[in-house]
């Protein structure tokens, strides 16, 4: 792979890395209040699979999804701003963190009611079939999302007409705190795709060039006209479900130690399984940036100051960004009215 | 040209204009495309432009109406038809949380020019699972338009409108019009979506209703004359937005305000027109505004106690006397 595509990944990897870690900042001083739900730990997924995308493909994300809509070029500055509520935001201030959209991007939103990221993908491979176009729509995921209707109804469409749909579960083992062998009579998603005829694979998804190779593979599969594919990728996160998960700011395994003394916790930790055990820890392995770090640094491709370069870099960028967020202008309710009506176009109702 | 036609023979024509006028539009459902739609409305359309454009799908309500939201984001056109509206409880999420809001969650990047059609009301004996009114539902969504048209000429109109709108529009038809006659003139140039009509004119109550209800309203009227009431019947056209001058006028005209409605009256649609009206107009009212509505009961099976659930000639009749007996 060439460097400078290496070093364009580890970039998105650390500034998504700063960027969620100010976030939580932000939110703990009051500046992001409603969910916020943070991409630490699984920033291999997002940067690997969006890397390998083309500028005409379409993007379908969830509410985890500040991350995907940094690597796909939306201003590190307008994406906080969303966060922030302000008028600036990349969706004016309307939708918040669950919910950026950037038109211009294809980014085409994140969803927050888990499972409706399958039939908005599988509408927009829809039109690109209906007009024979060489583009593909980047359908992501989590591994609670695929016990929800829309998960096999949409699969069973998108194989049916062979829709350009890439299908991308980011497989972080919990539905908040219903960990994955409790949610799912088979634990292995790429599995389930059979169902449906849809070629499928599992990835470890910490390993963001193993995640950047699969998607051309399976991207290159969706160009030739070969219909939808699925890539399961293992991945994990660090914090808490979203900063209402008190899992974010403690250390998992101390609260676990604690947990386990008390008698009446031990039965609950049991039936709840919140926290990753030490064992869990070990299965994902070292954290993908590092893995990244290591690999770009003894393969001789980036020396100690540049990787110090780059941190500064990220870090000036988020620091530019909650500037940006806290400097500017609430939108007002003309502007809620505007955004409710945009698609009037003169039309006279009554 | 003034032609007697069914009123899905009005819908069908309505398609097969738009569908030929602009390639973008698609329609998309159960049965739609080879069987030719379960009310005959896409009757021949199949044949004449092919299965992406006419999609049959899977009995998948959630997820196809949802893929008709994704499309529309990207400049399409989908017509959506839910077989019924009973089978609309399952596409709700992309109806009410999709839809209506993705153009409003982006700060207004996302054009929405999706239509979503259904039968709905009380038919014949179809049961309590098949007999569903939820204009109530839809009703309480802002993002969401609703049109509900009573004769040929109107779902002919509003359709054409709906498809070429870049919003979010909602036809609620009625499972006993789609095989009811009238009268369509094709070129003859239409009011704006949403206005109400007066379909009777009179000066002694206004009754203000739509879709089946209309012609029982009508015919009530009729025989409220025998009595010497002369009821004003005005037919909403749409349920969001509400045309309020129209009924205004009427009301400071007839100063008497009778809503007939199919759903049933707790918190129905009822409740929000006799609501707004009273709010509007109460210092021009003389009496306090009525409703007529369906019973709080799902819909019997049994025929007669079925006729009994929903308004009858006769309780429109005796409502239309009360209010206006001195
Ligand atoms: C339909 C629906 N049900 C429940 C929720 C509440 N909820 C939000 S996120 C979540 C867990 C989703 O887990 P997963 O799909 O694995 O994604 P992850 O958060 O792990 O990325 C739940 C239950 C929701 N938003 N939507
Ligand atoms: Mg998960």
């Amino acid at each position: 792979m060439e460097s400078d595509l290496l070093k364009n990944i580890l970039r998105d990897m650390l500034l998504a890395r700063a960027f969620e870690e100010r976030a939580a900042q932000e939110y703990a001083t009051g500046n992001i209040a409603g969910f916020l739900h943070l991409y630490p730990g699984e920033e291999a997924v997002a940067v690997g699979v969006l890397r390998a995308a083309e500028p005409a493909d379409y993007i379908v994300s969830t509410y985890r999804e500040h991350v995907h809509a940094l690597v796909r070029g939306i201003p590190a500055t307008v994406v906080m701003a969303e966060l922030f509520g302000k008028k600036t935001g990349c969706s004016g201030g309307m939708g918040g963190s669950m919910h950026l959209f950037d038109r211009e991007r294809r980014f085409m939103g994140g969803y927050a009611i888990v499972g409706e990221t399958f039939p908005i993908a599988t509408g927009i491979g829809y039109a690109i079939a209906l007009r024979e176009q060489p583009e593909a729509v980047i359908c992501f995921f989590g591994d609670g999302a695929v016990n929800q209707g829309t998960f096999h109804e949409s699969l069973n469409m998108a194989a049916l007409w062979k829709l350009p749909v890439l299908f991308v579960c980011e497989n972080n083992h919990y539905q908040i705190g219903t960990e994955i062998h409790r949610h799912s009579a088979v634990t292995e998603v790429y599995k389930r795709a059979s169902g449906y005829r849809i070629p499928a694979q599992r990835i470890d998804g910490m390993d963001v060039l193993a995640v950047h190779s699969a998607t051309q593979e399976a991207l290159a599969q969706i160009r030739a006209g070969n219909g939808p594919q699925l890539l399961e990728f293992e991945t994990y996160r660090f914090r808490g479900h979203s900063m209402a998960d008190p899992g974010s700011y403690r250390p998992k395994l101390e609260i676990q130690a604690y947990e386990n003394e008390d008698p009446v916790k031990v039965a609950i930790a049991e039936t709840l399984a919140v926290y990753p055990s030490t064992e869990q820890l070990a299965a994902v392995g070292v954290d993908n940036i590092e893995r990244l770090q290591g690999h770009l640094h003894s393969g001789g491709q980036l020396t100690l100051e540049q990787l110090a370069a780059i941190k500064a870099e990220v870090s000036e960028e988020v620091e530019a960004a909650v500037r940006f967020a806290s400097d500017s202008a609430e939108p007002t309710l003309a502007d809620a009215e505007a955004a409710l009506t945009c698609n009037r176009r003169g039309e006279v109702l009554v | 040209m003034v032609e007697q036609v069914y009123y899905w023979q009005a819908l069908n024509r309505a398609l097969d204009i738009e569908l030929a006028a602009d390639e973008s539009v698609i329609v998309l459902g159960e049965d739609v495309g080879l069987f030719g739609g379960s009310y005959r409305v896409t009757d021949g359309l199949y044949a004449k432009y092919g299965e992406w454009r006419l999609r049959d799908t899977p009995i998948s309500e959630g997820s196809f109406t949802g893929l008709a939201v994704g499309a529309a984001m990207v400049g399409l056109r989908p017509v959506v038809e839910l077989m019924t509206i009973n089978f609309a409880l399952l596409a709700l999420d992309p109806i009410i949380n999709m839809a209506a809001k993705v153009p409003f969650m982006s700060g207004g990047q996302f054009p929405m020019p999706l239509v979503v059609r259904m039968p709905g009301g009380v038919a014949k004996q179809l049961a309590a699972q098949h007999s569903q009114r939820l204009e109530q539902t839809l009703m309480n969504v802002p993002g969401l338009r609703i049109a509900v048209p009573a004769t040929p000429q109107d779902a002919y109109w509003q359709l054409r409108q709906a498809i070429r709108s870049d919003e979010p529009i909602i036809i609620l038809e009625h499972e006993l019009l789609y095989f009811s006659k009238g009268p369509l003139e094709v070129g003859l140039e239409a009011p704006p979506m949403h206005r109400a009509q007066v379909r009777r004119e009179g000066t002694d109550l206004s009754i203000v209703t739509y879709s089946g209800m209309l012609d029982v309203s009508l015919r009530a009227a009729e025989q409220l004359t025998e009595k010497g009431i002369e009821a004003e019947v005005i037919d909403l056209r749409s349920l969001r937005p509400i045309d309020w001058d129209t009924c205004s006028a009427s009301l400071e005209k007839t100063h008497r305000l009778l809503v007939v409605e199919e759903d049933s009256r707790f918190a129905g649609a009822g409740a929000e027109i006799a609501a707004g009206l009273t709010e509007r107009c109460f210092f021009n009212l003389d009496a306090a505004p009525q409703r007529v509505a369906a019973l709080e009961l799902p819909i019997p099976f049994n025929a007669s106690l079925e006729a009994a659930s929903i308004p009858r000639i006769a309780d429109i009749i005796a409502a239309a006397e009360k209010l206006c007996s001195p």
